[in-house]
């Protein structure tokens, strides 16, 4: 049972429909704003940068990194990238994927019910025929909708600087066998799947926060920094026995696919963490939301 | 404004308070939590089936079983955890190692110095084997994989963290002998760095004589297959190692698992053993490596006019067996007979161990290598004794170097006995 069986008394289908349509203006809302294209701008530039200077670097014909890079510095998948394009795509992945990409996804959660509070536009919402868990549900969604699009930004502008400035063809996995093209574009978008999914319990732990505080801002500011503290914790190897339960322990899975065969061990153990942190911050959220007085 | 919510989850019941209401909400996180807490405790619980119930066979028979293993096509995936008690891993390690006389290599790819992380730590390596000509070994990293591939007379090894391959014909490529016995991927491991359960059993089973007692110690359940343990414990005293299990497929004869605990106690110091097995034949593309267009490609043979070749691998101390042939290095001598053989080593350097004192290195390196070692005397003169959990080694001032599987009082008095 939901809210929506109180504060509107219509039939299922139209209460269905309800939701959807709060779900694409929600949609519209994030994606329109200029905060977010910006944001997806500057996802979509890291790539780009990451390309022009393996290129610069490798233009003599050292590999990547210069002499260096042979304990390989860098994030993962860098000294590949001169091989083929396509390892831009991981590359740029693995350098978002610790700060940038939750960063971005930090501020989209922490505004979504804080933002509107702030705005004085939480009430308006809530008259809506549309219980509070339905809104908190379509408040994720459209969170979960940012960390796909935010992920298939740096895949895609990985995909073009890569077949622009270095060899395309076959590839040569992490395990030394080489598989086609085609193949290799599929896993790239397996990882980015991957990668997106990494972000769901991050997200879910950001509208949490979002639903404590009126202020878009201490929400935004919230999320980022507990996502911040997790990583620093996640560097200190005397707290190792916590790193497990910690959302981003198996954040770099998505590199297995690039196995051969795939190892998917891990990826599983972080989804079943993301589905961990999802529910549990999730109803959380949920327990504060549906309880809340709404003043603003 | 009062909340809009009034009725729901609680059927009905309108006298319940808000606050009561409150909290049935937040026990679903909680209860969240306390479901996934009781996961985590409870799974690996009712995973551990028990030990199957298998016939019973005698030690001969399963050693036997082993032998005539010819088990050709496998592929799987085996987690190794090394404990050796070092003070500082990567280091220390080094200067125990034989690799320290090598020198530097001129690749990151070339194989030995990645097989010398597998001496400390927990890693995940894959092995694949089809037949004498074609074997895979990978070691699983975080984003990344150094694979040593044999493909017929072409042995590659691979380091995609660096994208730098090594590749050597198989006239260079070491110990790739072996034919027939299937699983030997890792042709290219130091002497004395068994990396799977087979090589490691073989290395045991030689050592098994009247100073060791062999025996079969119930059964086991690893990586899904029903395994016989063999266990191999030191009859005499003064030796570290105080057991060594093997799991042994008892389909098969391949060995599982491979655990040495040592006579202190506590943590083993080695477990190597398969975490998922498939005795079908692997792909055929697992085995082909080709080097990508940038990839930085070193033969063996440049790197060995980089390097000279140096003494083979002893250091490592699998029943301290390996002096036995005499023929590793000069100047070595092994003292005593089986688990509690030391082995003596003149290095010629009449300095000993580099101090403080010497001034061949800065205070502070010498410091360093003090507070690693215990200054002793005795008949032999002074020197240091390095003591890690499983070898002890005692390196006088006068440029010998004991070294063995065996506690330090046993050390002390070969050290003395030589004098």
């Amino acid at each position: 049972m939901s809210q929506g069986d109180i504060t509107f008394a219509g039939p299922p289908g139209a209460r269905a429909a309800a939701t959807l349509g709060l779900l694409r203006s929600e949609l519209g809302l994030t994606f329109r704003r200029l905060r977010t294209l910006v944001l997806l701008g500057v996802l979509a530039a890291v790539p780009v940068l990451i390309g022009v200077v393996v290129r610069i670097e490798t233009g003599d014909g050292s590999p990547a990194g210069g002499p260096g890079a042979a304990g390989g510095g860098g994030p993962a998948f860098m000294a590949q990238i001169s091989n083929n394009g396509l390892f831009l795509v991981f590359t740029a992945l693995a350098a978002t994927l610790p700060f940038f990409l939750p960063l971005t996804v930090g501020v989209v959660a922490g505004d979504a019910v804080a933002g509107e509070a702030s705005a004085g536009t939480l009430r308006y919402l809530l008259v809506a025929p549309v219980g509070r868990t339905r809104l908190l549900l379509v408040k994720y969604a459209s969170t979960l909708a940012f960390c796909l699009a935010a992920t298939l930004t740096v895949a895609v502008s990985g995909l073009v600087t890569g077949a622009l400035l270095f060899p395309a063809g076959e590839l040569t996995t992490i395990s030394g066998t080489t598989i086609e093209y085609s193949e290799g574009l599929w896993r790239a978008l397996l990882i980015a799947l991957a990668v997106a999914a990494s972000l769901a319990g991050f997200a879910a732990l950001g509208l949490f926060v979002s639903t404590l505080t009126n202020s878009g801002i201490a929400a935004m500011a919230g999320a980022v920094g507990l996502l911040v503290t997790v990583q620093i914790l996640n560097t200190i190897p005397q707290l190792d026995a916590v790193h497990p339960y910690l959302f981003s322990y198996h954040w770099l899975s998505f590199a297995d696919l690039m196995r051969e065969p795939v190892l998917w061990d891990n990826l599983y153990a972080n989804l079943r963490l993301q589905g961990f942190y999802a529910l549990l911050f999730g109803s959380a959220a949920w327990a504060r939301f549906a309880g809340r007085d709404i003043s603003a | 404004m009062a909340p809009y919510e009034s009725a729901q989850r609680t059927e009905g019941d309108e006298d319940r308070s808000a606050g009561r209401r409150r909290v049935t909400r937040y026990a679903v996180p909680v209860a969240v939590a306390g479901v996934a807490a009781l996961t985590i405790g409870l799974v690996p619980a009712l995973a551990d089936s028990g030990d199957p119930d298998l016939p019973k066979i005698s030690a001969q028979q399963l050693i036997e079983k082993i032998a005539a293993s010819d088990q050709q096509q496998l592929s799987g995936q085996m987690k190794i955890s090394t404990d050796l008690g070092l003070p500082s891993l990567a280091g220390a390690a080094a200067s125990f190692a034989p690799k320290g006389v090598d020198g530097e290599g001129g690749s990151a790819a070339a194989p030995d110095e990645k097989l010398m992380e597998l001496v400390s730590g927990t890693h995940t390596l894959r092995v694949a084997a089809d037949g004498p000509d074609k074997q895979k070994l990978s070691i699983l990293d975080d984003a990344a994989e150094y694979s040593i591939i044999r493909n017929g007379s072409d042995v590659w090894a691979y380091d995609s963290k660096s994208d730098e391959a090594f590749h050597a014909e198989d006239g260079h490529a070491g110990k790739d002998g072996h034919a027939g016995k299937g699983e030997k991927p890792e042709g290219k491991a130091p002497e004395g760095m068994p990396t799977t359960p087979k090589e490691l059993a073989d290395e045991v089973l030689k050592a098994a004589d009247e100073t060791t007692s062999v025996t079969v110690d119930g059964t086991a359940s690893v990586a899904g297959r029903d395994a016989y343990q063999l266990l191999v414990e030191p009859k005499g005293p003064g030796s570290t190692v105080g057991s060594i299990r093997i799991a042994v497929d008892a389909e098969n004869g391949v060995p599982l698992k491979f655990t040495l605990s040592p006579s202190s106690g506590g943590k083993p110091v080695v477990d190597a053993g398969f975490t998922k097995v498939d005795f079908a034949k692997p792909a055929a593309s697992t085995f082909e490596f080709k080097p990508g267009k940038g990839t930085k490609v070193t033969e063996a043979d440049e790197l060995e006019k980089q390097a000279p070749k140096g003494p083979k691998g002893d250091a490592l101390p699998f029943g301290g067996k390996l002096h036995k042939d005499g023929k590793n290095a000069e100047g070595v001598k092994v003292i005593g007979e089986g688990w509690s053989s030391v082995a003596v080593i003149d290095t010629g350097a009449k300095d000993g161990v580099p101090s403080s004192k010497s001034g061949e290195l800065p205070p502070e390196a010498g410091q360093l290598l003090d507070s690693f070692g215990d200054k002793v005397t005795g008949k032999f003169g002074s020197g240091t004794v390095f003591s890690t959990r499983l070898v002890n080694a005692l390196m006088t001032d006068d440029g010998k170097v004991y070294v063995g599987a065996v506690d330090k009082a046993t050390l002390l008095k070969a050290a003395n006995s030589q004098q």
